[in-house]
């Protein structure tokens, strides 16, 4: 062994070890570094010995952590230095102290150029280790044919054909395009002939590369893989200096295995059935030994055989021994093999047929959840996961909570996120799942994020029957001394919207609700004081009667956060305290929250975008398929397709209330706390309320159950309905000694012509509905409303629906209790185009008052229509090609209130008719177009003409086309219908009859009689 | 692929680093404290593999030094435990029973020999004679510029006499 030393750069070393702290090493350094800018900058003539000296300690100083932004230009200047010792310095210190994205390195392209072209090895030696280290684009552009000519040299000996072959895989990796695929695959298979198995080994390494990004293109090389696999793992016919402890090269054998995974089959029998052999002999053949370095490097052959044959897919047989192996291996003592077994085991799972085998194993792998080791826990918690399906998740998230409160700290997060995500998924109840992450929430509250506990909230939110259950739990958890802020909030949200409850429990009362919760107020930060006001102001609400003391002490509490720093906490106690002072008027405000639209879990989203689209993530949508359980039971409010038409309603404009269908405002992504906030969004100056207000409105409102309704007047203006209008709409039966309180065909005619609003009020009971309506489906949802301190009994809703419409009602319950709201929603399907009216036949008991009530429901013909414009160029068309009876059908109708012709725009306009200004050059007629959706027509275009008298205006022509006979029918009928009973109070003197001669005499006739 | 070799003393000293994928400075910095922090502080008797930012580190104790070698996750982690003891034992054969004192002052025929051994993230030799005939035909050639260096300045020391 030549030791040449380099007495100033030993010196140097010996000065910095001996330093006693790290100060004085600095100082050191410092000096060091400063002497060898000053010798770089000033002495032109440094010899090439005391440069590469410089550099040497320029490297070692780096390699200590110190910066070291100066004297690269040297190093990469000793490149060129003409002879090997400083050339080799240069080469190597260069490589270590730049990167691939350092300018200089450009500087030194052409040197190592001329080096890899030379016929010097050595400097071809040096260069190629460059490259082949630090490489980036612009080397494998300017190289990369140099580099592939040196593979291939016969002339060149194997020291450098194997640096070659490297050297050229970091160019493909940095610029794929510089390994021509035509060229190179034949030569590529050649490679692999050779007999030095160095130059084999780096040419393996190369071919992995170029098949894991086109295989097809190296079908070659496939036979010749297994040829050398089965000449090294069962021939063992390698030299000896290749031989590992006792093991044929293991680092080509894996490689080797390597490169053949990225192929997809084996299609030739021979090297099927050759490799299949092998891959048997590695898999029997593979002993646990003494010496570890052997043990590990047959076990990595034997690692890469398993990977080999689950991607193969082979026989059963054979994948059974597969699990056999793993079986055993993640029962062993030794933490390597036990940590790849598990881990292997994990990427077993993709295949079909072994989980049953697999979750054999499951108490096997709990022991090693509990490890010391924490790579071995990883991949424990890992394995859970992935086999976790609903026979087993509640054995496995279990354990996994025990595990919490031993786990080392850095495992926390993970470990509750996948707790919270299997709970989620595999919950065999919703009861559990609640458990299960308060629990999480005690034992890791640090670690839960908040995802977790809103998805909580949202799961409550939404199933009712799981309310109580879930605020009894609340409250216990708050119960105890010291709770984790977390479990403050969530506990908080949840007695804030259900405590109420409970009222009948002991313990219970609102005011002892109220002070569990405000004895936690002292404790937590302030983000979550704005949850406690909420929950605060909503137990007031739910506190009937009215309890003063309690009143007095939420009120002390707003009152005190009033003049809060934190402009959050500040409005809310505003807020809360302005709205719990006006009284009733304003408290619906502070109602339940709305069921949560349905949604992805984030939590889960989140785990799949994090496993990527690996088949792993399909098999866990497959099983989230299968399970049957906890399907999360909610409204499904889309939002509506289209916008209803703006309404003012009187007093409630002040207030936006919870918006049903504005999905954006329950998104779980943000905070309840913040969902909660609704009351913020008090706008003094809005114009126009939410159209859910005046639906939700009157409920918890006091006052005389009149006034309810006075506000809904003029809703729709030129829509008030005459006396007569009662003819269509038959309202509650005569036995009935309630009366209603409202017009009910007023309310029906109103509702014909938007979304929401209310469809009838006796003085126990209100029902509003509001409707989503999106192409041939709509979505209703009825609201019941129980407007007494007493419960109404034996409800009973019936849908009778006409023949072309589909209606399904979720089943109504049969108490609706006292002051309170149920909501059930209602499918529609519409089949075909008809005018009939669903009827809904409802019925309930009040005190020995029986009242039933057939009420028409407002999903009209109109409701299925969708305004669109309509070019001249495309009209005309259309028109021509709908050609008279029965898609085409004209009729005059007579004895119409006379009406301007913006009022009548705005009436088709209501109908879903979108005008077509200026498409009919009479300015006294109406062009207008529309879709009419249902299952049979689909979306269908109609189209119609209005054609006014101005002389009289008491009659009108309609004609109408569609592409179906009935639909053209209908919709006629329909604004026929509509027309006709909009005509109040001055009924129209008969009018002489409309003689064609009315519309000849029309300037535009000629085009008239084109649209006609 | 190897995308960084690290060689760390007990101490958290580093002995020896080699960087195969692009990390600058200040990332390289981190790195080494980080995962300094992660292997110095495991126990004995536990697996050689550490999990850290998606990647796998593999290692290995060899007296008061630690080895490492991050690699991808779904490379095959035994193999490079044995490439790290392939180098202990090149070193080993170099500087005859080697140890950490003899890294520490020759730590550029580490370099040498690694650069031999690994390329491009790589094996590239499993030939422990063949490296070791590799690195000592370039310890002869540096011999034989000193020499001929010093032969030459003999030279024009007598002749300038």
């Amino acid at each position: 062994m030549a030791m040449h030393g380099m007495r100033g750069l030993a010196i140097f070393i010996s000065d910095v070890r001996n330093c006693q702290n790290k100060e004085l090493e600095r100082l050191r350094v410092d000096k060091e570094l400063g002497n060898i800018r000053n010798r770089f900058k000033k002495e032109k003539g440094l010899t090439p010995y005391a440069k590469k000296k410089y550099v040497w300690k320029m490297l070692y100083i780096y390699m200590l952590g110190y910066d070291v932004d100066f004297g690269h230009m040297e190093a990469v200047s000793l490149i060129s230095a003409p002879k090997y010792p400083e050339k080799q310095v240069g080469y190597i210190v260069t490589s270590c102290l730049l990167n691939e994205n350092h300018d200089f390195l450009r500087l030194a392209i052409n040197t190592v150029r001329n080096d890899i072209i030379g016929r010097n090895e050595t400097s071809q030696c040096l260069a190629l280790t460059l490259v082949g280290n630090i490489g980036g684009r612009e080397f494998a552009e300017s190289l990369a044919p140099d580099v592939q000519k040196l593979i291939l040299s016969s002339s060149c000996r194997p020291l450098v054909r194997k640096k070659a072959a490297l050297c050229l895989l970091r160019l493909f990796r940095k610029s794929p395009d510089v390994v021509n695929v035509d060229g190179w695959a034949d030569r590529m298979a050649q490679l692999l002939d050779e007999r030095d198995l160095g130059v084999l080994t780096a040419s393996m390494s190369l071919l992995v590369s170029l098949v894991s990004n086109n295989h097809e293109a190296y079908w070659t090389c496939l036979p010749k893989c297994v040829k050398i696999l089965e000449r090294l793992a069962r021939n063992q016919d390698v030299p000896q200096e290749y031989t590992y402890y006792g093991i044929p090269s293991p680092w080509l054998q894996v490689k080797t295995m390597r490169a053949l995974q990225y192929f997809p089959t084996i299609e030739d029998p021979n090297s099927r059935r050759t490799l299949f052999e092998v891959l048997q002999h590695i898999l029997m053949g593979t002993d646990v030994v003494k010496n570890v370095n052997k043990n590990n490097a047959s076990h990595a052959v034997l690692f890469e055989a398993l990977a080999l044959v689950m991607h193969l897919d082979a026989e059963k047989e054979m994948l059974s021994q597969c699990v056999a192996l793993l079986g055993k291996f993640i029962a062993v003592r030794e933490p390597n093999i036990r940590y790849l077994g598990l881990e292997n085991m994990a990427r077993m799972l993709i295949v079909t047929d072994v989980q049953e085998i697999i979750k054999r194993h499951q108490a096997q792998i709990i022991t090693s959840l509990k490890d010391p080791d924490i790579s071995i826990c990883r991949r424990a918690l890992d394995l859970l996961y992935g086999m976790c399906d609903v026979t087993n998740a509640k054995d496995i998230v279990e354990e996994l909570l025990q595990y919490l409160s031993s786990a080392d700290f850095t495992m926390l997060e993970e470990l509750s996120l996948k707790a919270a995500i299997l709970a989620e998924k595999f919950a065999p109840d919703l009861s559990w799942y609640v458990d299960v992450i308060l629990q999480l929430i005690e034992k890791a509250g640090d670690f839960i994020s908040d995802d977790i506990w809103f998805r909580v909230v949202q799961f409550v939110t939404n199933n009712d029957d799981l309310q109580t259950y879930a605020a009894a739990k609340a409250k216990e958890y708050l119960d105890k001394p010291a709770v984790h802020e977390k479990m403050v909030k969530v506990c908080a949200y949840i007695l804030g919207e259900y405590s109420h409850l409970l009222a009948r429990r002991p313990g219970c009362t609102p005011k002892e609700i109220f002070s569990i919760i405000h004895e936690k107020l002292p404790t937590v930060r302030t983000t979550t004081i704005p949850i406690l006001l909420s929950a605060y102001a909503k137990i007031l609400i739910h506190t009937q009667p009215p309890d003063q003391v309690l009143r007095n002490q939420i009120w002390a509490v707003f009152t005190k956060y009033e003049s809060c720093i934190d402009a959050e906490i500040q409005q809310r106690a505003v807020e809360y305290f302005a709205l719990s002072r006006k009284g009733a008027a304003l408290m619906d405000i502070l109602a339940e929250m709305p069921k949560f639209p349905e949604r992805q879990s984030s939590l889960i989203k989140k785990a799949e975008d994090a496993e990527g689209g690996t088949a792993e993530q399909s098999a866990i949508k497959l099983r989230a398929q299968q399970q049957p359980s906890n399907a999360l039971v909610v409204t499904n409010q889309h939002p509506a397709n289209r916008a209803p038409p703006p309404v003012s309603v009187g007093q409630l404009s002040l207030v936006k209330a919870p918006s049903m269908d504005d999905t954006e405002d329950h998104s779980i992504e943000r905070a309840p706390s913040q969902e909660n906030v609704n009351i913020s969004k008090v706008d003094p100056q809005a114009p126009s309320a939410d159209l859910l207000s005046d639906l939700l409105g009157p409920l918890a409102i006091e006052g005389p159950p009149g006034a309810a309704v006075q506000y809904e007047h003029n809703a729709t203006p030129g829509l008030d309905s005459g006396p007569d209008a009662s003819a269509i709409v038959p309202v509650a039966e005569e036995t009935n000694t309630i009366q209603p309180i409202v017009n009910i065909a007023e309310r029906f005619r109103a509702l014909c012509f938007k979304d929401s609003g209310i469809l009838y009020e006796d003085p126990y009971i209100q029902i509003g509905i509001k409707a989503e309506w999106r192409a041939h489906h709509g979505r209703l949802a009825l609201f019941l409303g129980n407007k007494n301190t007493s419960p109404l009994i034996s409800v009973q809703a019936l849908i009778l629906p006409p023949a072309h419409l589909k209606m399904e009602l979720s089943s109504v319950p049969d108490t609706i209790p006292p002051r309170a709201q149920v909501q059930f929603p209602l499918e529609v399907v519409n089949l075909q185009p008809s005018r009939d009216v669903a009827v809904l036949d409802f019925s309930y008991k009040f005190g020995t008052n029986k009242v039933n009530i057939k009420l028409h429901l407002p999903a009209l013909l109109n409701k299925f229509l969708q305004p669109i414009s309509v070019s001249t160029e495309e009209f005309f068309p259309q028109w021509r090609s709908l050609a008279g009876p029965p898609l085409k059908l004209q009729e005059v109708v007579r004895g119409l209130r006379p009406m301007a012709l913006t009022e009548m725009e705005n009436l088709l306009h209501s109908f879903g008719l979108m005008i077509s200004q200026g498409l009919d050059p009479n300015p006294n007629n109406l062009v207008a177009s529309t879709i009419f959706c249902s299952e049979k027509t689909h979306g269908m275009l109609c189209l119609v003409r209005i054609e006014t008298d101005p002389a009289d205006r008491t009659q009108l022509r309609m004609t109408l086309a569609s592409g179906d006979p009935t639909l053209t029918f209908e919709l006629k009928e329909f604004i026929k219908e509509q027309l006709v009973s909009i005509t109040t109070v001055t009924p129209a003197p008969p009018a002489a009859p409309p003689t064609p001669q009315i519309l000849s005499s029309d300037p535009a006739a000629l085009l008239a009689g084109l649209l006609s | 692929m190897i995308h960084f070799v690290l060689l760390i003393s007990r101490q958290g000293k580093v002995r020896l680093t080699k960087w195969y994928s692009p990390y600058s400075q200040k990332e390289r910095t981190k790195v080494i404290r980080e995962l300094s922090g992660l292997i110095l502080t495991r126990g004995p008797k536990l697996c050689n593999f550490v999990e850290w930012r998606g990647l796998r580190v593999v290692y290995k104790r060899y007296a008061s030094l630690y080895f490492c070698m991050c690699i991808d996750e779904d490379d095959n982690e035994l193999e490079i435990l044995e490439i790290i003891h392939h180098y202990v034992e090149v070193l080993d054969r170099y500087f005859g029973s080697v140890c950490e004192l003899d890294l520490i002052y020759n730590f550029h025929k580490a370099y040498f020999i690694l650069d031999e051994l690994l390329l491009a993230g790589e094996l590239q030799e499993s030939g422990k004679k063949t490296v070791a005939r590799l690195v000592s035909a370039q310890d002869s050639l540096v011999e034989t510029a000193k020499e001929q260096a010093s032969s030459i300045s003999n030279i024009i020391a007598q002749a300038t006499k």
